[in-house]
């Protein structure tokens, strides 16, 4: 199968009028409907100048005008397992049968942390944060390992050659390693054994014009928005809020932010 | 100092074919734990998300390292005109391509994809040491091949000492690309010092020395060739000076990471608490790798060559241990997702990861010394690569 990314790259942004248009109708009525379904605080529309999921479609290349982003408000009071099990049903992910629990793919995780001196803990989705100055895309020799335009960091698992040096450079720990043969995938997400991966933001989702998996189920938790813009919701939150990145010191500035840690 | 006689060794012996088949054996089951590895995945080994690099790692980069140091004889030789080192030139040159060749076997047979070579040798990413490293690999063979064919033909000996220095400043790259593949990962409070680098050229010249000297004293040993004091103890004085060096630099490294709070946890780790990391580190490390040797090398009660080659036997085990510490203990040691604070996950966030090494990973690394060996033994029946006697009166420049 090749994936959408793949098609992305290689077709022309000159494709037909007439079938983009009824495609992004299409979009537009999906992404309405999910904002439907999606709790209050997701805000899914937009201002007038505001670019949205919408005005984005697979005949467009990833644009660098663009940079898409998470923002988790770790106060909100959610089972962020939610999220996990959201995006293993996504990608066809624990579907292992021989591996060893610390063999097994996880794209996000929950973690739990504690201040040991004050005593305060909190808990928080950790998914690869899709730095702008990736290491995994600095380190990997064959280039599989890659960030497409519009910021989202993601293996063509056509070029891994499984050396696995991005998961050394990693310091989010978000990439994951195939140990064994792996059958019944998803469609949009080719898993082989060999091959390194790890969250890619759910990128053809979001070329279909639809929410990451994990934002769909974050009840409003997990904001997802082009930071690029001053008038998405994600920028206006991070304006009037702030937001912090996790292992800012690196100066990677990761797409993902934080609210409460 | 007489006229020096260069000969193959007589491929045509029950000895030869012995080492042949020994070396030719352990290659062949390092290829088939390789197999082993790939038909199932890396589920059948110890490797996990946590320890990403396992044994075969740590063989492939200590053959590596060594290929860089077993070139030191040579370069001592041609760059720096010391005549005493130039009947082993040859020798010492071909094994670094064969150290090279076994590290690089055990580095691709240990990818997820083997198959995929060709994609990393066709797409690459300059940005990237692990490309650079294929450059500075592959150049290395290039230019010692050149350095040997100057070496061993006669109308081209003039050009020995140029290619001589070529090859000399392309290892000090190559074994500076080699360490900053750990250099440079800013994750890892285990990695993150510019010493390593430097601490990498020095441990080539220890480890490849120690393998030298035990290519050289059973070659000429099993040949019935004479090999006279005067070289083998410059050799195993030379040897000494450079576990003192690694030495050196393994405290420097550790001291100043102490200092530091950002590293000192990981240091600790490795120093106390550690486990089997301490133990490998204190025991296998300092004491038999780098204390032991040295008084074996330089003690008046033990001058034989049992005492040295044990010695370089003991030298090679702390390096692999060495390596295993660096490498394995800088993975199992928690990465600081938020620092000071206490974390856990279902992902082993917060928590000392654990490895066990499994018996095809060890196999696929002996099978690299194997590749090593194999290619040493074929190359010295073909081609004239030892000197027929190194007797003291023809070794040595100041014999009458």
């Amino acid at each position: 199968m090749t994936n959408n990314f793949d098609e992305k790259l290689s077709e022309s942004q000159d494709s037909e009028q007439a079938v983009e248009s009824s495609r992004r109708n299409f979009i537009f009525g999906s992404v309405a409907a999910a904002g439907l379904t999606v709790a209050p605080g997701m805000m899914l529309y937009q201002t007038a100048n505001a670019r949205s999921l919408s005005d984005f479609s697979l005949n467009e290349k990833a644009s660098s005008q663009v940079r898409w982003g998470m923002l988790v408000d770790t106060t909100k009071q959610v089972d962020w397992n939610k999220c996990v099990d959201a995006c293993n049903k996504e990608h066809g992910l624990n579907n292992e049968t021989h591996s060893r629990d610390d063999q097994k793919t996880q794209y996000i995780r929950v973690v739990d942390v504690k201040n040991k001196t004050t005593g305060y803990s909190m808990s928080l989705p950790v998914m690869c944060q899709h730095c702008e100055s990736a290491p995994c895309v600095d380190v990997c020799p064959t280039g599989a390992s890659m960030k497409r335009a519009d910021g989202i960091v993601l293996v063509d698992r056509h070029r891994c050659i499984g050396c696995r040096y991005c998961m050394m450079a990693c310091p989010y720990k978000a990439r994951s390693f195939v140990h064994e043969v792996l059958t019944d995938q998803t469609e949009n997400t080719p898993r082989g054994k060999g091959c390194v991966e790890s969250c890619n933001m759910c990128v053809t989702r979001i070329d279909n014009g639809q929410l990451p998996a994990c934002v769909e189920a974050s009840e409003g938790a997990i904001i997802f928005g082009d930071l690029n813009d001053p008038q998405s919701d994600i920028s206006q939150l991070l304006a009037k809020h702030g937001g912090k990145q996790i292992r800012a010191d690196l100066k990677l500035n990761p797409g993902v932010h934080y609210q409460g840690i | 100092m007489k006229k020096l006689h260069f000969i193959e060794v007589e491929g045509n012996t029950k000895g030869f074919f012995a080492f042949l088949s020994l070396f030719g054996l352990i290659s062949l089951i390092g290829i088939l734990a390789a197999y082993y590895m790939e038909h199932n995945g890396h589920w059948v080994t110890g490797m996990n998300n946590q320890v990403i690099w396992g044994t075969p790692h740590v063989f492939a980069i200590f053959l590596i390292v060594a290929a860089s140091g077993a070139l030191n004889v040579a370069s001592i030789s041609s760059v720096f005109s010391k005549t005493a080192y130039k009947p082993l030139a040859r020798l010492s040159g071909m094994l670094s391509i064969a150290l090279l060749s076994g590290g690089l076997v055990v580095l691709l047979l240990d990818l997820g994809r083997p198959d995929r070579l060709i994609v990393a040798m066709t797409e690459f990413n300059f940005v990237s040491i692990f490309t650079w490293n294929i450059f500075l690999y592959t150049g290395f063979m290039g230019i010692v091949g050149v350095y040997l064919w100057t070496m061993m033909d006669r109308p081209y000996n003039n050009l020995t000492k140029k290619a001589g220095l070529t090859a000399f400043i392309w290892r000090l790259i190559l074994t500076t690309g080699t360490g900053s593949i750990f250099g440079f990962l800013i994750s890892r409070e285990a990695y993150d010092s510019a010493l390593l680098a430097p601490m990498f050229i020095i441990m080539s010249f220890s480890f490849g020395l120690a393998f030298f000297l035990l290519v050289l004293m059973g070659s000429y040993k099993y040949t019935q060739r004479e090999l006279g004091d005067y070289i083998v103890n410059r050799l195993k004085n030379l040897l000494g000076v450079f576990v003192a060096a690694v030495l050196y630099f393994a405290i420097v490294y550790h001291v100043t990471n102490l200092y530091s709070a950002e590293h000192r946890d990981v240091t600790l780790f490795v120093l106390s608490g550690g486990g089997i990391y301490t133990f490998l580190f204190w025991v296998v490390q300092i004491f038999m790798g780098s204390l032991l040797p040295l008084f074996l090398l330089y003690s008046p009660s033990t001058q034989n060559r049992k005492m040295y080659s044990l010695a370089s036997v003991l030298i090679i085990l702390g390096g692999l241990a060495q390596l295993y510490v660096i490498i394995i203990g800088g993975q199992a040691y928690p990465m600081e997702l938020f620092p000071g604070m206490e974390v856990s996950s279902s992902f082993y966030d917060g928590v000392v990861a654990s490895y066990a090494p499994s018996l095809p990973e060890f196999l696929l690394g002996i099978g690299g010394i194997g590749v090593t060996l194999l290619i040493v033994t074929i190359a010295i029946a073909a081609l004239k690569f030892l000197p027929i006697s190194l007797a003291d009166e023809i070794a040595n420049p100041h014999s009458k």
